[in-house]
């Protein structure tokens, strides 16, 4: 145990935990703007899978790893589009569409994945981008500022966002269609708009955050994300719907997983305890749950399509 | 307005169709017919491959699926393939299936299906089964099983990893402590402190089971956790071990790998790869079918009889002095001079 | 509009809704299948042999048939418990928990017991693989309706919990020693006592007992929610918590007992997969679905396209059964992974939730005269679930 508690390792294992953190805060930030706005998005697992997919095909095609990455966004905003489609023009019931979504995603990545990529190589990472000055901060500079840039694109969106819906007419449009859409309707805001204009951003973040996972991983393969996306839109409920609320619960999942796997590969956690350990994420999070649960409401119009004059 | 939405939602879902099609299309992908017949010569038989993973995962089921393709034609066989079959129930079901359907050898390829062929085995007496990679046949009379001796040449790969290695630590992420996988382990282990105690230096060994045969993420995570204790020699068994020579090529790192060449993963930075070769095995078995026995029979592959190899990549540049020592061990290990701890 | 065209209008309107409501099903899976062929061509794949083969392995024969029954019994009960939570307005995802759980109390039942005989060991199994499930659906039902914790985020975080503990205990505690340990230990149960075993009643094919079972039990539960006081009360609070509640129902026992009734019937799920397997043990290979191969997920699809009706999802599931068992067909005939089907269900969901849009404006177009006031009751507090509003299906 005390081998943990080396410089070394403590640190490597909070970097590890903040790229591990980065997917999950990418689709939870995605997730907090829709959801906000009244649209509940259980799909984003399979947009991550469709995404990642996409960007490990086009990073193997062209070995441009930003083209990639856009090209996984774009995934993103197409399925936005869909998810957009259906859940406010459609007005059809959110959370069962977002499972249909998620199983499609889920299928469909894998099937285009055995058909149409022959022998499954890693693809190279991305290169960690150095902040100069900051990174020679002892201890610190090895945790936070040595990350590749998506950790930090992630990270700086949370500042973002929260301005975003606090202190812009935007945000505030969001919030009135998730709060009392009848009202905001009542003063011209076009719900059906702000929702999709909403939905479109939070599935484009999740495409990002698939892009994330697969650059992370090297490698995309069937169910890559392990139903990563399903907790993401849990971390929103954890963040009690505040980015820097979501950003926490990121992390604070992100440092469970990368401590559980440092302490097994070290030895601390025996080979026959490992399984148990592997609850330690969640578990932490239903705790933290039932703690939060009670101070914090969700959006009240939250899952309920809005009908004019009904 | 109402038609309008109908009509809309049918462009939609007629476009997104055909962008589907397109897409996928564009790629110009083509599906591979699965069974062949093959030219006569020998009785001709029916076989059946359910593995856990894919045929192309360059690793456990590759190694099983390319004898087969390799066989086919001299053999004169009808192959059928069900891979990805990694729900054991399901894969019940298929076997169950095959077996019904009167396929001449059905090959079980995951040590996950043991249980399967246990109790299907009696019930159709016809069919022989093959189950691996395991050393028990159940005692029935129409089971053959066949094994890798992975810690063979995991011995060689750990002896030449210690060697190599600077810091002179290694990490090993194992699946699940079982098989092949737990052989290859450790016999790999043995090898590196083989080399540590001839040539008088320390080594450490981190050894981690990630508890799943099919997560890649779970093995790129454990390699990574290893290479930031300062291992810079990796190695790893099982399918799912791309994630972990993804880490092993972005951070630079050795990488051996087992089953079937791993050198076109990371092409600078897999030293060598043990390289299983069923096609022996795989000839016996058909000569006993075609005998009339169908099983009760244990095949082992290792590095005396070519049903290992070491292959060494060509794109790394391996000091002689550390290849000579390997090539002496493996001429030793199939004179049998040297046992390798199992 | 003159009173003739009107009229006209009027009676398309009503054929519309006809057949709107009556035909969104199994459109919705027509139009998956034919986005399926759709995809089948782009990969080079031949669709007509591709369904052709789907279709002989899952219905052509009596094998094939029982090899589908079977395959749709675990999914009826998942279905089934479904029905019950969704109708209570509680989105049960945790579906692949408490297999799981089921699971893991059945097989400890049966190792414990393994002298008792067939006709005491099979129902106290069963039992316990409800009782496991139960206790994984009690968990977050009652999360949320004392807690007010939401139980999507719960179910999911519980499946991920059931998922490791099963690992665990099968790698672990509750591992079959006398495997050959030279190899290492595979994550497996002892053999189950035989007696508990659930028997093949149709002979030379895989239908056992289980199948019976599941379709009683989904009887049982249509009953439950269609002519007892306690399906009332589930169907009300679904429909409005606070009405129920100012009409003083006991709204949170309620939303906890129809979660722990769907937990249930999952559990119940889970000791099918084990004492109908063909292996005769719990068996996983450390994957998230190793054990489930999905099936949590597969019931909500099955019980979606059975209008969230235990009856009609006895011929959903066995649609779907039909189709999990045809994809395996369907891959070794065109090479085209089974991964097809997954998609296909994904789209068959989406289609089927997208036209219950229309459903709902073509019902409420018949009610008042044409124009934007369409005469629905005005809003409730809660919102009418749109699928279980679907008040003509509800009672076939």
């Amino acid at each position: 145990m005390s081998h943990f508690f080396t410089y070394a390792i403590l640190t490597a294992t909070v970097a590890t935990a903040l790229g591990l953190a980065t997917p999950f805060l990418l689709a939870a930030l995605g997730e907090t703007i829709g959801q906000r706005s009244g649209v509940i998005n259980l799909g984003v697992d399979g947009i991550m899978l469709l995404s990642a997919f996409a960007t490990y095909y086009t990073a193997l095609q062209t070995g441009n790893l930003f083209f990639a990455i856009l090209v996984g966004m774009g995934v993103g905003v197409v399925m936005g589009v869909v998810t957009a489609f259906i859940s406010v023009t459609l007005k059809a019931e959110q959370g069962i569409s977002g499972i249909g979504i998620y199983l499609f995603g889920l299928g469909f990545s894998d099937l285009l994945f055995i058909k149409l990529v022959g022998t499954p190589l890693p693809i190279s990472s991305l290169n960690p981008i150095n902040i100069p000055l900051l990174d020679r901060i002892p201890a610190v500079g090895n945790m936070f500022f040595k990350q590749t840039i998506l950790v930090y694109l992630a990270f700086l969106l949370v500042p973002v966002v929260t301005f975003m819906l606090n202190r812009t007419t935007f945000g505030m449009k969001i919030r009135a269609s998730g709060e009392n859409p009848a009202a905001a309707d009542s003063v011209g805001v076009n719900v059906a708009r702000i929702r999709w204009q909403a939905v479109l951003i939070g599935c484009t973040l999740a495409g990002l955050a698939g892009a994330s996972l697969l650059l992370f991983d090297g490698i995309f393969q069937e169910n890559l994300t392990q139903s990563e996306g399903f907790i993401a839109v849990a971390l929103v409920y954890f963040g009690a719907w505040r980015p820097t609320g979501v950003m926490g619960g990121s992390v604070l999942y992100g440092l469970a997983i990368a401590v559980v796997l440092s302490w097994k590969s070290l030895g601390i956690i025996p080979l026959s305890a490992s399984d148990l350990a592997a609850t330690a994420p969640a578990v932490i999070t239903v705790l933290a749950l039932l703690t939060v649960a009670r101070r914090f409401r969700q959006p009240a119009a939250l899952g309920k399509p809005y009908e004019r004059g009904g | 307005m109402h038609m309008n939405l109908v009509k809309r939602g049918a462009l939609v879902l007629a476009a997104a169709g055909i962008a589907l099609g397109t897409v996928a299309y564009a790629s110009g992908a083509s599906a591979a017919t699965r069974s062949t017949t093959a030219r006569t010569g020998l009785s001709p038989l029916k076989v059946a491959l359910v593995a856990p993973s894919a045929t192309n995962d360059l690793a456990f089921t590759q190694s099983m699926y390319n004898a087969l393709e390799v066989l086919k034609g001299t053999e004169n066989l009808t192959i059928s393939v069900s891979a990805n079959e990694y729900v054991v129930s399901q894969a019940a079901d298929i076997i169950e299936e095959y077996a019904h359907e009167g396929y001449n050898l059905i090959i079980a390829h995951g040590s996950q299906y043991g249980s399967i062929i246990e109790a299907l085995a009696p019930k159709f007496p016809k069919v022989s089964f093959a189950w691996g990679t395991a050393g028990s046949t159940f005692g029935f009379k129409n089971v053959f099983a066949y094994e890798a001796n992975s810690n063979e040449g995991g011995y060689v790969q750990g002896y030449m990893a210690a060697l190599l290695s600077k810091s002179k630590v290694l990490g090993i992420c194992g699946p699940i402590a079982t098989g092949d996988a737990k052989l290859y382990v450790d016999g790999f282990t043995a090898g590196a402190k083989a080399a540590a105690a001839a040539s008088k230096f320390k080594v450490t060994a981190h050894t981690a089971y990630t508890g799943s045969f099919s997560d890649d993420s779970d093995m790129a995570t454990c390699a990574k956790s290893f290479v930031s204790d300062g291992a810079d020699v990796l190695t790893g068994s099982s399918q799912s071990v791309v994630g972990a020579i993804g880490v092993a090529k972005s951070d630079n790192k050795l990488w051996f790998g087992t089953q079937w060449v791993q050198s076109s993963l990371a092409p600078h930075n897999v030293v060598a790869s043990q390289v299983y070769n069923w096609a022996p095995v795989l000839t016996q078995m058909f000569t006993a079918i075609r005998g009339g026995t169908l099983g009760d029979a244990t095949y082992v592959i290792g590095l005396g009889n070519g049903g290992e190899k070491i292959n060494f990549n060509k794109g790394y540049n391996l000091a002689p002095a550390v290849k000579t020592e390997a090539e002496k061990l493996i001429a030793q290990i199939t004179a049998g001079d040297i046992t390798v701890p199992q | 509009m003159s009173r003739a065209s009107s009229l006209v209008a009027d009676t398309w309107k009503d054929r519309r809704r006809f057949l709107l409501s009556w035909f969104a099903l199994p459109f919705s899976l027509v139009a998956a299948l034919l986005l399926g062929a759709v995809m089948m061509l782009a990969l080079g794949a031949n669709p007509i042999t591709g369904y052709n083969a789907l279709i002989v392995g899952a219905f052509d024969g009596s094998y094939a048939l029982g090899s589908t029954a079977v395959e749709a019994a675990p999914l009826l009960l998942v279905a089934v418990g479904i029905c019950v939570a969704f109708r209570a307005n509680v989105f049960n995802i945790g579906g692949e928990g408490q297999l799981a759980m089921g699971g893991l109390a059945s097989s400890a039942t049966a190792l414990a017991l393994p002298h008792l005989p067939s006709i005491a060991l099979i129902p106290l199994v069963l039992l316990a693989g409800a009782a496991g499930g139960a206790l994984w659906g009690a968990i977050p039902g009652a999360f949320k309706a004392y807690f007010n914790v939401n139980e999507i985020l719960s179910t999911i975080m519980l499946n991920l919990v059931a998922v490791q503990v099963m690992n665990w205990l099968l790698a672990g505690p509750m591992v079959d020693k006398t495997q050959n340990s030279t190899y290492g230990l595979i994550p497996e149960t002892r053999l189950l006592p035989k007696a508990s075993w659930l028997p093949i009643i149709v002979p030379n094919t895989q239908l056992h007992l289980g199948v019976l079972i599941a379709v009683v039990v989904a009887v049982g539960v249509w009953v439950l929610l269609y002519r007892t006081s306690f399906g009332f009360r589930v169907q009300a609070v679904g429909l409005s918590r606070d009405a129920s509640k100012y009409a003083g129902m006991p709204v949170k026992r309620t939303m906890t007992l129809a979660m722990t009734i769907s937990g249930a019937m999952c559990g119940l799920g889970g000791a099918l997969l084990v004492f109908g397997s063909i292996s005769h043990r719990m068996v996983t290979d450390g994957s998230l679905t190793g054990f489930t191969g999905s099936d949590g997920f597969n019931g909500i699809v099955v019980a979606l396209f059975g209008a969230l009706n235990p009856l009609w999802s006895i011929i959903s599931a066995f649609l779907f059964g039909g189709l999990i068992v045809g994809g395996d067909a369907l891959q070794v005939a065109t090479g085209v992974p089974a991964d097809m089907v997954t998609a296909l269900e994904g789209l068959v969901v989406v289609f089927v939730v997208s036209l219950e849009y229309m459903r709902r404006r073509s019902r409420a177009t018949s009610l008042g005269p044409p124009g934007r006031s369409r005469g629905r009751p005005p809003q409730v507090a809660e919102p009418v679930p749109p699928l279980v509003a679907a008040g003509e299906r509800s009672d076939p």
